[in-house]
Order: C-alpha cells, then sequence, then structure tokens
C-alpha cells in the first residue's frame, strides 16, 4: 500500500524546495483516499501523474520571497548609493583609483586619437584607395634600390600603352618652395607643377573656378589661405601672377586647403606641368630626347575602376626595362604603384621589400596605450583586493542578512562602474587639456571629436569594458566568501592571498621599467649621432637658396659688398644645401675601376670658396685655388670616395665622366674628411666636389664670427635688398637644418618620455595605496614590535623590503626584454650607437630610488607612530 | 483600483477555501471539489492554482498539523484575505447584475 517509489524520488530530487514538505504531505493522505475510492491501480496512477505535473519546470516556482531579483531597479539605486558612501569615506584610496585610472584613461584615449589621425591620413582624399604613386626598383652593385624619382617620358609611356590600367596619370614636380607675386606683394609657398588631371586626382573641392584650370599652360591654381595672403578678400580669378620672378600665370582657380594630416598638405599652389617643362632648359632637353635614363620626377596615377593595384602592377612592371637603353638594362628596372593608403604607414624599403614604416610606431603606441591602461586597471585591482580583508565583514554581514552572490557581484560591479565613470570624465578634461601640449609634441593637429557618435561609442564602451575587467577580480572574489569563516574571525587570506597582487606590480613595474630603458636608448640614440663628426663647421653658417633668376650673376658683386659691410668672413655658392644632396650622378670611370662595378656618386658644384667658407678638413691634398686656372677640371674628394674607388694614392689620379661628345676629365687635386650632408644614421655616401658658379642653387654664408648674428642678418639683408630687390630675404641655418633631421627620432623620444613618465606615476601611485594600506594593517604588529625594542630603521626596512623585493623582480624580467627589443630598432640605422650596461643600471636605480621615496613615506609614517595610539586602538 | 481577474477555476478554488473554512489545505480542497462539482480535479491543478492565488494576495496560508498519516509531515492550511473576500464578492454582483439584465422571456425559455 506504498505509492511508487519512483514517483517520491522524483519529487524529493526534482520538486519545488519551497513547497515540498507539504506537497509530499498531502500526495501521501491523498494517496490512501485513492485507493479506497478508486482501487490501487488508479490511485498508484494519479500519484505519479501528480509527481509528474509538479516537478519544475512544468509547476511554477514559488518564489524566494527574502531576496529581490538583482537587477530590480531599486536595488540598483542601492548599490550606487553604497558604493558613492564607500568612495567618500575612504577619500584617500579614492583619489588614488579615479587620479590613476583617469591617467591610464587619458594616455588611451590620446593615443587611440593619434592611431586615429594616422590611420586616417590621406583620407581628405574621395579616390584614396585607388591612388598611388609610381615607384620602381633598380639594382646596382646587387643590392636593390627603392625610390620615387622617375624618368620624364614614363608618364606619357603609362598613359599611351599601358592606359587601360588608369583612370588618370599625373606628372609632378617636387615639392618645393617657390616666390609668388603680384604687384608689390611677395610670398613663398611651397607647391607642385603638374598635370592637368590633378585636381581630378586628388579630388580638389574647388572654391573658385573649375578642375580644368590647368589647361592653359599660363595658368595657375591657388589653395584658399594661399589666396588670401595675395589677395585678401579680392576676387583672385584671372588675376596675374609671377613665379620665381620669371613664369607669368593666371589665376584659374581656388581649391579649399588640403587638411594637415594628408600628404599633400603643403600643396598650397598647382602649376601647370606644361610650365614647368618650359621654365628649365634640363626638362626640355628631358623632354625633347625622351631621356629614360634621368630619374627626376614624380609620377601620381589613379587606376582605372574596374581593375586593382596589382593587376596593374602586373601590366607595368617593365614598362621602363623595355624602353631604357641597352647598356642600362643591368639595372632591371621594376616598375610598381605604391597604394595611397601606405604611403605614410608603409614607406620603408629594403633590398626591394616592404620593410613597415611608420605603422611599427601605430603598433608600437598601441601597445605602449594598452599597456598604461593596463597598469591603471592593475592599480584598480590591488587597491580593491588589498582593502577585501576589511571588507570581509562587510560581506559576511551582507550574507548573513540575506544578500545573494548576484547582488554582492552587482555591488562591487556598480562600484567599480562609478569609479570608472569618474575616471572617464576626469579623463576627458585631462585630454582637453593636455591635447595642444600633445600636438605639438607630437606635431599634429588632433582635435577632440566631441560631436563624433562613434567616439562616444567607444568612449563608453571602453568605460564599461575598463569597469568590468578592473571590477571582475574584487567582485568575484570578495563575493566568494564565506560569512561563516568571515564572522568568526577564522578568515584568514592565506599565504598566497597576496601572490595575485604581487605579480601584478611586478608587472606594472616591468612594463614602466621597459619604457624608462627604451626611452634612454632613444635618446643615447639620438645624442650618439648628434655628436657625430659632421666633417665641417656649422657655427655661423647661413644658406640662402636662389630661387630666382635674379639670384644669378651676382656673386661677385654680393661677395664684395658683403665683406665690406663686416658681416661675413666669407661666401660660396653650390649646388646643393649643406644638410642634402640634390644630385647623383653614374657615369665615372678611373685607372684601375672594375668594369663591373656601378659609379654612383652625388655630385656636387662648388665655387672656390666653398671649403673656406664651411671648413671643410683636407685629409690629402688641397682646395681649389684661384691660382690655377686649370681648376675648373679639378674635382675634391671625400673619404668614401677614395674608398668606394678602391685607389691608393688618390691626389692626381685623372677621372673621367661621360661618353662620346659628353666626355669630360678632371683631375683629384684633395681628399676631405667625409662632409655629413644626408641622414645622421647613414654612412657617408661618395661625393665628387667639382667647380661651377652657373650649376648653383644656394648661396652659403660664414656669418662674421665677431659681430652676433642679429647683426650680420641685418647687413646681409641690406646689401640683398640692393642687388636682389626683387626677392624677399630668406635664409636657413645649417644647423637648425641639420637638427631637423632629429625630428622624427625627437618626436618618438618625447612622447616615449611622456608615456613612460605616466606609467611610471601610475606604478608609484598603486604602489602608495599598497603601501599605506600594509602599513595600516600592520598597525599594530609594529606598535608591539616599537613596545619591544624595534628602531625605526629596521621598521622601515622591514615594511619596504617586500616591495623592493618585487622591484628587483621586474627589474630582471624588464632588462632582457627592453634589450632585445630596442636592439632590433637600433638595427635599423648605420650608424647606431651600443647599448651600454649603464642605461639598465640608471634605470633599475632610478626605479628602486622612486620606490622607495614612494614606500618610505608610508612606512616611515608608521614606524613613527605612538605604539600607544596604534595598541589602545579598538 | 484595477480590479484583479480571477479565473473560473480560481473562483472555485477560492470559493471551496472559504467554504472550508478553518480546515482547507491541498487534500480537502482537492477531495470537495471532487465532491461538490462532480469534476474529477488533479492535484496538482488545485496545488499550483492555490500558490497562485497565495501570490496574487487572495489567500495566505501557514504551515502546521503534522499527522503520522502524511509521515509526519506539516499542512499548509489556507484562509482567504480581505482582498480574496472582495474579489468573491465583485464576482458574484457581477454575475447578478448580469442575471438581473437578462430580458424576462430569455430566463422563461431558459426554464429559470
Amino acid at each position: 500500500m506504498k505509492p511508487p517509489r519512483w514517483a517520491s524520488t522524483l519529487l524529493d530530487w526534482w520538486g519545488d524546495p519551497n513547497t515540498v514538505e507539504e506537497v509530499q504531505g498531502d500526495l501521501l493522505e491523498l494517496y490512501e483516499y485513492w485507493v479506497e475510492t478508486g482501487g490501487e491501480r488508479k490511485a498508484r496512477w494519479r500519484y505519479g501523474l501528480s509527481v509528474v505535473k509538479l516537478l519544475r519546470p512544468w509547476a511554477k516556482l514559488k518564489e524566494n520571497e527574502s531576496s529581490p531579483f538583482f537587477l530590480n531597479p531599486d536595488m540598483i539605486r542601492n548599490y550606487f548609493k553604497i558604493a558613492l558612501r564607500n568612495l567618500v569615506k575612504h577619500k584617500g584610496y579614492s583619489a588614488i583609483n579615479i587620479g590613476g585610472l583617469a591617467t591610464g584613461m587619458a594616455v588611451a584615449m590620446l593615443i587611440g586619437l593619434w592611431i586615429y589621425d594616422e590611420l586616417s591620413f590621406n583620407k581628405y582624399h574621395k579616390n584614396y584607395d585607388r591612388i598611388a604613386q609610381v615607384m620602381q626598383h633598380q639594382t646596382s652593385n646587387g643590392k636593390i634600390y627603392t625610390g620615387t624619382a622617375m624618368p620624364f617620358p614614363l608618364g606619357k609611356e603609362l598613359q599611351n600603352r599601358y592606359g587601360h590600367s588608369f583612370k588618370y596619370v599625373v606628372m609632378s614636380s617636387w615639392e618645393g618652395s617657390h616666390f609668388l607675386s603680384l604687384g608689390e606683394k611677395k610670398v613663398t609657398k611651397t607647391g607642385n607643377f603638374m598635370d592637368v588631371d590633378a585636381p581630378r586626382l586628388l579630388s580638389l573641392h574647388m572654391l573658385k573656378g573649375t578642375y580644368d584650370g590647368l589647361k592653359e599652360p599660363n595658368s595657375i591654381l591657388l589653395s584658399e589661405s594661399t589666396a588670401r595672403a595675395l589677395l585678401g578678400d579680392r576676387d583672385p580669378l584671372n588675376q596675374l601672377i609671377r613665379i620665381d620672378n620669371k613664369m607669368d600665370a593666371k589665376i584659374t582657380g581656388v581649391y579649399e586647403d588640403i587638411p594637415f594630416n594628408a600628404q599633400f598638405r603643403d600643396l598650397t599652389f598647382i602649376a601647370p606641368w606644361a610650365l614647368y617643362v618650359t621654365s628649365e632648359n634640363w626638362i626640355k632637353r628631358d623632354r625633347d630626347e625622351s631621356r629614360w635614363d634621368d630619374n627626376s620626377f614624380q609620377i601620381f596615377a589613379q587606376i582605372a575602376d574596374k581593375t586593382d593595384f596589382e593587376a596593374a602592377n602586373r601590366h607595368i612592371i617593365h614598362s621602363k626595362l623595355n624602353r631604357v637603353a641597352p647598356e642600362d638594362k643591368k639595372y632591371k628596372a621594376e616598375i610598381f604603384l605604391h597604394p595611397m593608403s601606405d604611403w605614410r604607414l608603409r614607406s620603408n624599403w629594403e633590398n626591394g621589400v616592404q620593410t613597415g614604416g611608420l605603422i611599427e610606431y601605430v603598433w608600437l603606441f598601441g601597445f605602449i596605450g594598452l599597456f598604461v591602461l593596463l597598469l591603471a586597471c592593475i592599480n584598480f585591482m590591488n587597491l580593491s583586493t588589498a582593502r577585501s580583508e576589511k571588507r570581509a565583514k562587510e560581506v559576511g554581514i551582507r550574507k548573513a542578512v540575506g544578500s545573494v552572490r548576484s547582488q554582492l557581484i552587482s555591488q562591487f560591479f556598480s562600484e567599480s562602474l562609478l569609479v570608472v565613470t569618474c575616471a572617464f570624465v576626469l579623463a576627458l578634461g585631462l585630454v582637453w587639456l593636455v591635447l595642444p601640449l600633445f600636438n605639438e609634441m607630437a606635431a599634429k593637429r588632433i582635435t577632440m571629436v566631441w560631436s563624433s557618435p562613434q567616439f562616444w561609442l567607444i568612449g563608453i564602451g571602453f568605460t564599461l569594458f575598463t569597469g568590468f575587467i578592473a571590477g571582475s577580480y574584487p567582485a568575484l572574489y570578495l563575493s566568494s566568501f564565506q560569512p561563516v569563516k568571515v564572522l568568526k574571525g577564522t578568515f584568514r587570506a592565506g599565504r598566497f592571498a597576496a601572490l595575485p597582487r604581487k605579480i601584478l606590480v611586478v608587472v606594472q613595474f616591468t612594463v614602466s621599467l621597459a619604457l624608462i630603458i627604451g626611452t634612454i636608448i632613444v635618446y643615447n640614440q639620438i645624442q650618439y649621432s648628434k655628436n657625430r663628426p659632421i666633417g665641417y663647421d656649422r657655427a655661423g653658417l647661413v644658406m640662402i637658396q636662389m630661387k630666382s633668376p635674379d639670384f644669378y650673376g651676382k656673386f661677385e658683386v654680393l661677395r664684395t659688398d658683403l665683406k665690406r659691410a663686416g658681416a661675413i668672413q666669407e661666401l660660396a655658392e653650390s649646388s646643393s644645401p649643406l644638410t642634402g644632396v640634390w644630385s647623383n650622378n653614374g657615369g665615372f670611370h678611373w685607372p684601375g675601376k672594375d668594369p663591373n662595378l656601378d659609379t654612383d656618386f652625388a655630385t656636387i658644384w662648388v665655387t672656390h670658396d666653398f671649403g673656406k667658407t664651411v671648413g671643410w678638413q683636407f685629409k690629402d691634398g688641397r682646395d681649389f685655388s684661384r691660382d690655377f686656372t686649370s681648376d675648373s677640371s679639378s674635382v675634391v674628394l671625400n673619404e668614401a670616395a677614395v674608398k668606394f674607388m678602391g685607389i691608393k694614392n688618390p691626389v692626381g689620379t685623372i677621372i673621367r665622366w661621360g661618353e662620346g661628345k659628353n666626355r669630360e676629365e678632371f683631375k683629384v687635386v684633395g681628399v676631405i674628411k667625409d662632409m655629413l650632408m644626408q641622414s645622421p644614421y647613414e654612412p657617408v655616401k661618395q661625393t665628387v666636389y667639382m667647380l661651377d658658379y652657373d650649376n648653383v642653387n644656394w648661396i652659403n654664408l660664414k656669418l662674421n664670427p665677431s659681430r652676433s648674428a642679429a647683426e650680420c642678418l641685418t647687413a646681409i639683408e641690406a646689401v640683398f635688398k640692393k642687388h636682389i630687390p626683387s626677392a624677399p630675404f630668406e635664409y636657413e641655418f645649417a644647423d637648425v637644418e641639420f637638427g631637423k633631421k632629429f625630428a622624427a627620432e625627437e618626436r618618438v623620444g618625447k612622447l616615449a618620455t611622456f608615456f613612460a613618465g605616466l606609467a611610471i606615476f601610475i606604478s608609484c601611485l598603486g604602489l602608495f595605496g599598497l603601501a599605506s594600506f600594509v602599513a595600516e594593517q600592520r598597525t599594530k604588529e609594529i606598535g608591539i614590535r616599537k613596545v619591544l625594542g624595534a628602531n625605526v630603521l629596521s621598521l622601515w626596512s622591514l615594511l619596504s623590503k617586500d616591495f623592493v623585493m618585487l622591484v628587483v623582480i621586474a627589474f630582471c624580467i624588464a632588462t632582457p626584454t627592453a634589450w632585445y627589443f630596442m636592439n632590433n630598432w637600433l638595427q635599423k640605422y648605420d650608424y647606431r650607437s651600443e647599448i651600454g650596461w649603464w642605461v639598465f643600471a640608471v634605470s633599475g636605480a632610478g626605479a628602486l630610488l622612486v620606490t622607495l621615496l614612494t614606500v618610505s613615506f608610508q612606512s616611515i609614517k608608521a614606524a613613527l607612530t605612538n605604539p600607544v595610539r596604534s595598541l589602545r586602538s579598538e | 483600483m484595477k480590479r484583479a481577474f480571477l479565473g473560473e477555476f480560481e473562483e472555485v478554488v477560492l470559493l471551496t477555501v472559504a467554504v472550508l473554512d478553518e480546515s482547507a489545505y491541498g487534500v480537502t480542497v482537492t477531495q470537495e471539489i471532487e465532491q461538490k462539482t462532480g469534476r474529477a480535479v488533479g492535484f496538482s491543478t488545485v496545488h499550483t492554482t492555490l500558490q497562485r492565488l497565495e501570490e496574487k494576495g487572495y489567500l495566505s496560508s501557514k504551515m502546521s498539523g503534522a499527522t503520522a498519516e502524511r509521515g509526519g509531515r506539516r499542512k499548509r492550511f489556507f484562509s482567504v484575505t480581505a482582498a480574496g473576500r472582495k474579489a468573491l464578492v465583485d464576482v458574484k454582483s457581477i454575475r447578478e447584475q448580469l442575471w438581473d439584465a437578462l430580458p424576462p422571456q430569455t430566463l422563461q425559455l431558459m426554464g429559470g
């Protein structure tokens, strides 16, 4: 007469626990009743049926009355109220938490904006993903060189023979600065001479005029700012201006300024290619003789709508090779397209292979941003878990009065969310404040994108994410405490409870130390390159570019007048500025030359006094001299050239240049120490210096050292205004121009310093919080130790020891890591510094010192506390 | 205040609890309904309805009266709350209004 066992068991296991008692009773009673009224079989059946119907999930759950749903609005309000009270109660902790997190977020935001800016470079142009620059690989002496300089006929060739691949092919000059004058108004602006299709290719926004503005050879398009500089508010259309005092052009259009984050940002005017071709004899010659061997121009192209870069590349790869003279085939010219989307970030080539470029910095700073943010999150987690023992009692009581775990988790998450939200708002403010400074440092014009929904979406998503990551550990860890243990007082965080905290501190300091080491190495490399012997005397050297024909033929009068005015020590002219090489040439021969050697020399034409002006130093032979009329066919070589040529006694060697009617012979009269004119990170190129008074572009002045530079320049300006009134007086200091070669590295250095500083700051902030927590926790212990006779020094070392250990471990991890990465970074410089052990010693000692300072503040404070006080409390 | 909806079976159960007065619990309610209405009602249906009515606030319950025949388990006794009584009265008055509104000839046709 028992009800079926299976049904009872089922009910035991799966029945609703809130009502199972009365249900079991009721069913037993009913079972007897059913047996009486309908027999056992029927009773068993009905019993079973009832049980099955009462099993969850069919039967409705009787709700647990004691705990409301954890996302109930009332609960949420409660969470935040408690969170706010907690924040206000522990002002110090909150300040460290919010401040540290805000700093981390601000850094991440700045880096995010920077990366966004880098990635959106050149996107101003509508056909961004279809535009490319034509480039070529050439093989010389077994190495592949990659460049953007193109021969004159290639543009036409691409248009005529390979036209199906291209929508537009645009020849262009190099970007250079030119005088523009309109009546009395003169300005110097940078711009290019470009083919008719340039405005279409660049999808310029025309404010006045049309895209056809370059059809006439004597026309010019101005950017808005150039037009304003020249004409003010007058209507620019159809006004006549002069370019470099030699070309006349009618303004046929005005386009919106190209934004700062675009390659063409300095394209402030565009003059027609046709005008350029007729302006110089050598270009005309290139055109008329269809010279394939003179790479002197740029070509930009937009590929046809239905093709892609790969297909186009396949077509044009041999477009040059098929046309060059047989003797030039050995250079194996390969033409290819470099897409606009890669111009900014992937523009380094090594032996014919793309090896990245700025993209490395995008990655680098992206990682740094993530790491700094991580450091800030670690602080937050560390401080929260460190306080967990304090809050363990709270958790115990909450659980005892009926909190369930989900509510505790939400409680802690809402606390971290509150902190993170405060930090986010603070970070926005910080970014807004720091952005101008950051822009200056990074040479950017980044603006806050307040109105972009994307920015807010990312910002808020990022806040939630950070809040979740930072809050997860305390939320999951604290809420798992068992109330009984905690309240009974037997809760001990155990020997390993502090382990994760220690690991996190080690991670923090590893990152900070690696950043510091990296920064030192970057600066070391810059300093090393700056101290490199340059082979001439930069002090008081001023360069003036001869931008218009008016400069020419005035050498003697300028020299005499300037010397008479006492403004200069010496004056000379040269074809290249002191900080660059404008011309390279091959086709040299000398006795004993290896016939397979491709001779590629930097060729620089100078006037007699060049040596005296720049102060170059002779190793052998003599300088050019007016005493020898034969010097018009003499050359001076640099050491690199002698080494490249492999000759024993260079002075007196006859060098032959060119073939046939262009053949010329030169005698080597002197060898100078290498003059550093190009990249300070690369070896000096073999260079030939020749005498010439016509083929020059720069006037070099050595200021009178007995007078101040300002005085000299005023005097010089007066002389120039007298002899060359048409041109504005514009000059450059050689040392300033040379300094600009370090701009990229210095920028990286400055940014790295900035981030390393912040990383260390955040780490110390966290350490400070932890130290104060530890000191507070050990108040009683310290009191007893003091009563038993410990002195302040021993207490200080007791409290500081742990932290110092962590920093030492971090140092051991950071050193090899940083060494590995920085060594890789240095490999890309030919002229590079060694990584000395002192770098690591200095950064390690620095980190240790900062740690000790941070920790000592708290530990000494704790050690000085009167034991009576600390022992009396409670 | 919005009047709470009372289903037909809910009404029957609620009324039965009221009828049984002090001794209403799962078993008695089931048996009473079976006997009064002559229809076989499942215990599970009655049980869930009782719970639902308690949730709606028409019934209150307390545990007591463990007996040996139930294996020493307690019973959950139900009693009608004020809200329950009001709901019953409401339902009844609506029914009466409807009956009263019935035209006399229809009433006759129905044999009333």
